[in-house]
């Protein structure tokens, strides 16, 4: 407020107090006045509006003063283009000037003035300096093309400035030459399918020649613009090579650097069975190395340099272990990249040096530098299987120091060791265990989660330590909440008689408390997988995992060779292409290395950073996978021969599904689920398919939860428009089903987009019989049309709960009915006692009156009452040590129901 | 290319600020000040990238001096051009300090308009430079047409970093091999690593366009010579340089002067040289490097609240050589509360502040040793963190090179003029210093 009105007129004061003086008849207050201009200009104060006074003082004949003003032009110009007109004269005269070193300063100046109308004005002097006999004119020129075609690029065309930069390719001088190389180049960037920098081998040999002679900074310009040429063969390219390997000696590590990618580009070409390549290979070695004697800011880019050499060529600096070993002096940025590249050239050949190196590093001072040196060692010991062991102890070692995240880090590292080298290590879990509370970061503790779970046969107390971490579920970052999501499934699938509430925790948790979708996603997966399929469930959750690759942060091959291409640029620091931090057209094209000519192996040369293919490293884990129904519905009874999956599958579904005919079709999987208060959820089974319905997919499913009947619904837009206005409507059915309210779909659904409806039913609809008896037709509406579609619903949805008959009831009705009401089949396979079996159906409202035991069988006697009053009654028959069930079973109408 | 160069100082205010390109805007500089300089955690790279737009820093005393750009430019050749900018402000006014940079801001931009055009680096060698930017605005107006053209023809020409017609009464010339060694040794004496990084530093003051041609014992030269038995110098030292031994070179860099091509082929080191000093040569050597000095560390604890430090320190040259300047650093723990230190040579001295006991040695003949022993009283904490034990350093000075380079002979041709080789007083020293030479305990 106040202030900066004070302030403002106290500068304002400055600025009047300047423009006398820049009137002044004197020559030398007038140039003191146009320093404290430049002064204000430089600490960001506005001072344009002294422009006609400083543009007044460029008419001089001294030429420290003139290029005070021409700075002054510089910066606003562009602000005040009309003035700016007033300086046109001088240049234009200054342009003809006898000294040189003026007239390329006008030149060079004009060209940083972007002013349309100036530009105009410009061509005519610059054609003239684009020819002048003095060299230093020339280069000078050869820079303002470039300038000028940033401003207006159709006008350099035009005017032919494109040619004349070209022929200044040929030009005697070499910095004339190493400049128009520059300013190609950089409008060619703009110009990507132009043939600008038409280099063909004549042109090359000019570059070659020039090379040699010109400064440290014309070089860096020709190699740079060297690496875009692709040579016709591999003789040209051995030919290029030998000329600009000499470069490797320069005291610029930028030369070097440039060299080095002209010689990594070109190498591509070489046949790998010529000695020349092998001279090459081992010529790149030492300057590569000589660049870690640079300053460190230099030698930060060299590392990330070498971190892609390293990963596209491996044997040159593979015996050059040592020269990265950390300083304890180097500065963060370098010691961290330093450790990248040791842990890429550990090999057996050098492992005990780097562990050696490691160990010392993890005890210094900096936490970041001190985790990367842990995540190091356990990288070590996944890339040299010999040295496993002694990763593991040193690990173990740095966890007792209780240094919280040197632990932490060890956890994670563990982690990724447990799962390249199984079965091998585990011992340590104990160890790791400990140290559970110290852990605060998500990362461990996941990776401790991931390990308990993986293991949770080893760990006796598996399900302690998971519910410890459950308690404070809601607060643990969505890492640890998936980790543990996943950890207790496996455990459960592990040791099912004892996790069941924990498991129903969790996955109640995860799905019904829980506002993160991959988490509700992956609870509602796991909740599926579990209820209709657990030997699916088994095969996806403890499915054998992937080899983890022995290098990680590899660099993808086809990002690799666009960035070795890069080197040197800030694209090879980022480890990015240009296209990711450039604005605009420059950058935007893709570099290839070119295409290796020669011997057909070659074709593999970068192939050393790919990993091969190899087979999964989990040995199969068939004993421990027991059958599906093993696990499913009680414990795995010892030497249970192995059937097919497929059979003991069918054998569950048998137990009442295909037994009782189409009643209660799909009931049996349905128990184990209920009995954690799941609802049955089958497979969603496509009912409407989109190419049927204008675009509207329908999936689903139906469910009881709560005494409630849910028809889940699954609508998937696979057309290009938006839909809305959905409803929906049953025909007449069996059991008089209906929509117990309007079909709910929040908002319109866009094309691509899935949205899931849970329905209410109820069953006071209209009744007609239909064919099969759990036929149900629908038909649902959108804005675009109405579409028919008919699904079988399971039979148990209609199992009420209140379908225990009363025991003498029981025994009256079943003599009761008819015999023709009676239907009897056999369930094989089915491993688990009479009362396992009876809990488990109980689940499915499926309820145990009595049992018996006759002559070595169970017997067990059952009920189930359906939605409409219906009572079916059923007998089991176990056979002890047999796996057969036979089941007998009655229907019968409830008498007193209207 | 380079966008914009800003120099700031230790507090972020802008001292010098030249835009180059018109994608930087003025926000590039408040960019830089907030995000690396008022950064709250160190900056942890030299490159840094705030929207879009990647900034390179150095640092020389409190300045910072940065270089902005939008696109993918050469980072190496940027770098390059930052120390080089440093290289010839120093020419110019000494320090690069803030009070400098104020004082000639006016001669910064003019060099920053002649070394830097539209973002590409132009002759940025500080002999050519000083012909024509001045800090007499006016000399320039005095230049003869033939003077201008002279200066152009220089600063545009194959031998940019020389002016002609340079004239001496007394034709003489200086080599300095500056070496340093470093080391990296466990507490058992096994060396992990060592290197010695050596620099061939160059004075001369010579008439006219003298030719040069540099010979040293490396081992590449000497065996071709054996094989061949040619020896076109006769092998004959003039520079005092027994020659007796070669050295492997593991890789070395030239000053721009010298003719890469003719060293890629011959092996040989050719060069018009710069006026006055400057550095011809870089190199660097791994085998058979003679260890100045070996540090036999012991360290030994003693219950939780003492540590009990030896050290012997063992000088490895001729016992007629002087090793000078010799300081041996042990670390301390941060809990120290006292040290009690006995000395044979020499003073010692806990310097709290740092963190370490300071033993300085003025002076140590060859092949004798040396030993001081310190109690260490530490205070009890309940840091669960040990002490992560930093290595025991060393500085020294000796008068040989570490490496065993042999400067040979340096010849001079000038045909132009009428002195020769034997006229011209060469003057060759070696200096071994330690770079970063430690010894883990």
């Amino acid at each position: 407020g106040n202030l900066s009105i004070i302030l403002n007129y106290f500068f304002a004061g400055e600025i009047f107090e300047l423009k006398a003086e820049l009137n002044s008849d004197k020559k030398e207050k007038k140039k003191e006045a146009v320093k404290k201009v430049i002064a204000s200009m430089t600490v960001g104060k506005d001072v344009s509006a002294l422009f006609p006074d400083v543009v007044n003082c460029m008419q001089t004949d001294n030429l420290e003063l003139k290029k005070l003003v021409y700075l002054y032009l510089m910066n606003y110009a562009k602000s005040q283009p009309d003035m700016a007109i007033m300086a046109v004269n001088t240049f234009v005269k200054d342009c003809e000037d006898p000294n040189p070193l003026i007239r390329a300063l006008a030149v060079r100046t004009m060209g940083c003035i972007r002013v349309d109308k100036i530009t105009e004005y410009l061509c005519e002097p610059l054609r003239k300096c684009l020819k002048d006999e003095d060299p230093y004119v020339r280069k000078t020129a050869a820079v303002c093309v470039a300038k000028l075609h940033d401003i207006n690029a159709q006008l350099v065309e035009d005017q032919g400035f494109l040619d004349t930069l070209k022929d200044l390719i040929s030009d005697s001088n070499p910095m004339v030459v190493a400049n128009a190389v520059a300013a190609l180049s950089e409008i060619a960037e703009s110009h990507p399918n132009s043939n600008l920098l038409d280099l063909n081998p004549q042109t090359i040999n000019k570059l070659l020649t020039a090379l040699n002679e010109c400064t440290e900074w014309g070089q860096i310009f020709i190699l740079d613009c060297l690496a875009n040429y692709t040579p016709r063969d591999d003789r040209e390219s051995q030919s290029i090579c030998e000329r600009v390997t000499p470069r490797l000696s320069h005291a610029n590590s930028a030369v070097v650097l440039s060299a080095v990618k002209v010689l990594m580009k070109f190498m591509e070409m070489l046949p790998k069975d010529l000695d020349y390549y092998g001279t090459l290979l081992k010529k790149l070695a030492p300057p590569l190395v000589t660049l870690l004697s640079a300053e460190p800011e230099l030698q930060y880019v060299a590392l990330r340099n070498i971190n892609l050499i390293v990963q596209k060529r491996p044997e040159i600096l593979k015996h050059e272990m040592k020269v990265f070993f950390v300083k304890y002096n180097d500065p963060i940025y370098v010691k961290l990249e330093k450790l990248d590249i040791m842990i890429r050239l550990a090999s057996q050949a050098n492992i005990a040096q780097v562990l050696a190196e490691l160990k010392e590093y993890a005890t210094e001072v900096d936490v970041d530098f001190v985790r990367k040196a842990v995540r190091a060692i356990g990288r070590c010991a996944i890339k040299v299987e010999q040295s496993a062991e002694r990763c593991v102890s040193t690990l173990l070692d740095l966890i007792q120091t209780k240094v919280n995240y040197v632990v932490q880090e060890a956890i994670v590292v563990i982690k990724d060791i447990f799962r390249k080298y199984p079965n091998k290590y585990e011992s340590v879990i104990a160890t790791l265990c400990e140290n559970l509370d110290s852990l605060d970061e998500p990362e461990a503790r996941a990776a401790m989660i991931w390990i308990v779970g993986e293991y949770a046969e080893r760990i006796d107390n598996a399900d302690e330590l998971l519910e410890s971490f459950l308690e404070g579920f809601h607060d643990e970052s969505t890492q640890v909440q998936l980790q543990l999501l996943t950890a207790i499934v496996k455990l459960f699938l592990k040791k099912p008689t004892e996790t069941q509430e924990l498991v129903q925790q969790v996955l109640s948790l995860a799905t019904q408390d829980s506002d993160n979708p991959d988490l509700r996603d992956r609870g509602y997966i796991y909740w599926r997988l579990l209820s209709t399929d657990p030997v699916a469930a088994k095969e996806v959750v403890l499915a054998e995992k992937p080899l983890i690759s022995e290098e990680t942060d590899l660099i993808e091959p086809t990002l690799l060779d666009e960035l070795i291409c890069h080197i040197g640029s800030l694209a090879s620091v980022y480890h990015k292409p240009p296209s990711a931090f450039v604005e605009g057209s420059r950058g935007v094209q893709h570099k290839r290395l070119p295409p290796r000519s020669g011997s057909p192996e070659g074709a593999h040369s970068g192939g050393a950073a790919i990993p091969e293919a190899v087979p999964a490293v989990i040995p199969s884990q068939g004993d421990l996978l027991g059958d599906l129904l093993n696990l499913d519905l009680g414990p795995p009874t010892t030497g249970v021969a192995p059937a097919p999956t497929s059979a003991m599958q069918m054998g569950a579904m048998d137990l009442l599904g295909g037994g009782l005919d189409s009643l209660v079709g799909g009931a049996a999987l349905n128990c184990n689920c209920q009995t954690l208060g799941w609802y049955f959820l089958p497979h969603l089974q496509v009912w409407l398919l989109a190419m049927k319905a204008k675009g509207l997919e329908i999936a689903g499913t139906f469910s009881r939860r709560g005494g409630v009947i849910h028809m889940e619904l699954s609508l998937t837009n696979k057309a290009m428009s938006v839909m809305t206005d959905f409803a929906i409507q049953f025909n007449r059915n069996s059991f008089g089903l209906a929509p117990a309210g309007p079909l709910q779909v929040l908002t319109p659904l866009s094309p691509n987009q899935t949205t899931e409806v849970s329905l209410p039913l109820s069953t006071v609809g209209p009744v007609m019989k239909m064919e099969p008896l759990n036929n149900l037709q629908v038909a649902v509406k959108n804005n675009i049309d109405v579409f028919y579609f008919s699904c079988l619903y399971p039979i148990s949805i209609l199992f009420v709960e209140d379908g225990k008959m009363e025991r003498q009831v029981f025994l009256a009705t079943w003599k009761d009915i008819p015999n023709e009401n009676e239907a009897q089949f056999h369930i094989k396979d089915c491993h688990l006692n009479s009362d396992a079996a009876s809990s488990k159906l109980q689940s499915s409202n499926i309820f145990t009156i009595a049992k018996r035991t006759v002559d070595n069988q169970d017997m067990l006697y059952q009920s189930i009452k359906l939605t409409n009053g219906i009572w079916v009654l059923a007998e089991l028959r176990l056979q002890a040590g047999n796996s057969n069930y036979t089941v007998s079973g009655v229907l019968e109408r409830e008498r007193y129901r209207f | 290319m380079i966008g914009g160069l800003f120099i700031y100082n230790h507090k972020g205010e802008v001292l010098i600020s030249r835009v180059y390109r018109d994608d930087i805007g003025r926000n590039a500089v408040d960019a830089f000040r907030v995000n690396v300089i008022h950064a709250r955690q160190q900056v942890r790279s030299p490159v840094t990238n705030i929207a879009r737009t990647s900034f390179f820093h150095v640092k020389r005393s409190n300045i910072w001096l940065a270089a902005v750009t939008k696109q993918n430019v050469n980072a190496a050749m940027v770098f390059e051009f930052l120390y080089k900018m440093c290289d010839v402000m120093t020419a110019y006014f000494g320090k690069i300090s803030e009070e400098n940079i104020k004082n000639n801001f006016v001669l910064i931009y003019e060099l920053l308009d002649e070394i830097l055009d539209f973002g590409y680096p132009q002759n940025s060698e500080t002999g050519a430079l000083k012909t024509f930017i001045t800090q007499q605005g006016i000399k320039s107006q005095h230049h003869t047409k033939e003077e201008q053209s002279q200066i152009t023809s220089q600063v545009t020409g194959q031998i940019g970093w020389r002016r002609e017609g340079i004239k001496y009464r007394r034709n003489e010339l200086f080599l300095d091999v500056l070496e340093s060694v470093n080391l990296l040794m466990s507490p058992q004496g096994q060396v992990l690593s060592a290197h010695v990084s050596g620099r061939v530093v160059m004075k001369s003051y010579l008439s006219g366009m003298p030719e040069c041609k540099f010979g040293m014992n490396d081992k590449i030269v000497i065996d071709k010579q054996g094989k061949g038995g040619t020896a076109d110098d006769a092998g004959k030292s003039e520079l005092g340089g027994s020659g007796k031994q070669s050295i492997a070179i593991d890789d070395c860099t030239f000053h721009q002067c010298v003719r890469l091509s003719k060293f890629d082929s011959e092996r040989s080191i050719s060069f018009i040289p710069p006026d006055g000093e400057y550095e011809l040569m870089r190199y660097r050597t791994t085998k058979d490097i003679i260890l100045p000095f070996r540090v036999i560390p012991l360290v030994r604890e003693v219950g939780r609240t003492k540590l009990e430090v030896k050290v012997v320190i063992k000088s490895n040259f001729k016992p007629s050589l002087l090793a000078q300047k010799i300081e041996v650093r042990i670390p301390t723990p941060l809990n120290t509360s006292g040290v009690q230190v006995i000395c044979m040579k020499g003073k010692a001295k806990y310097k709290a502040s740092e963190n370490a006991i300071v033993w300085k040695i003025k002076r140590m003949a060859g092949m004798k040793e040396s030993q001081i022993s310190a109690e260490i009283e530490l205070l009890p904490t309940n840091d669960k963190k040990k002490w992560a034990r930093p290595p025991i350093s060393m500085n020294f000075e000796v008068p040989f090179a570490p490496s065993g380079l042999k400067v040979r002979y340096l010849k001079v041709f000038e045909p132009k003029l009428n002195y020769s080789d034997h006229d011209v007083i060469k003057w060759v020293r070696y200096i071994g210093r330690s770079g970063i030479y430690e010894t883990r305990c």
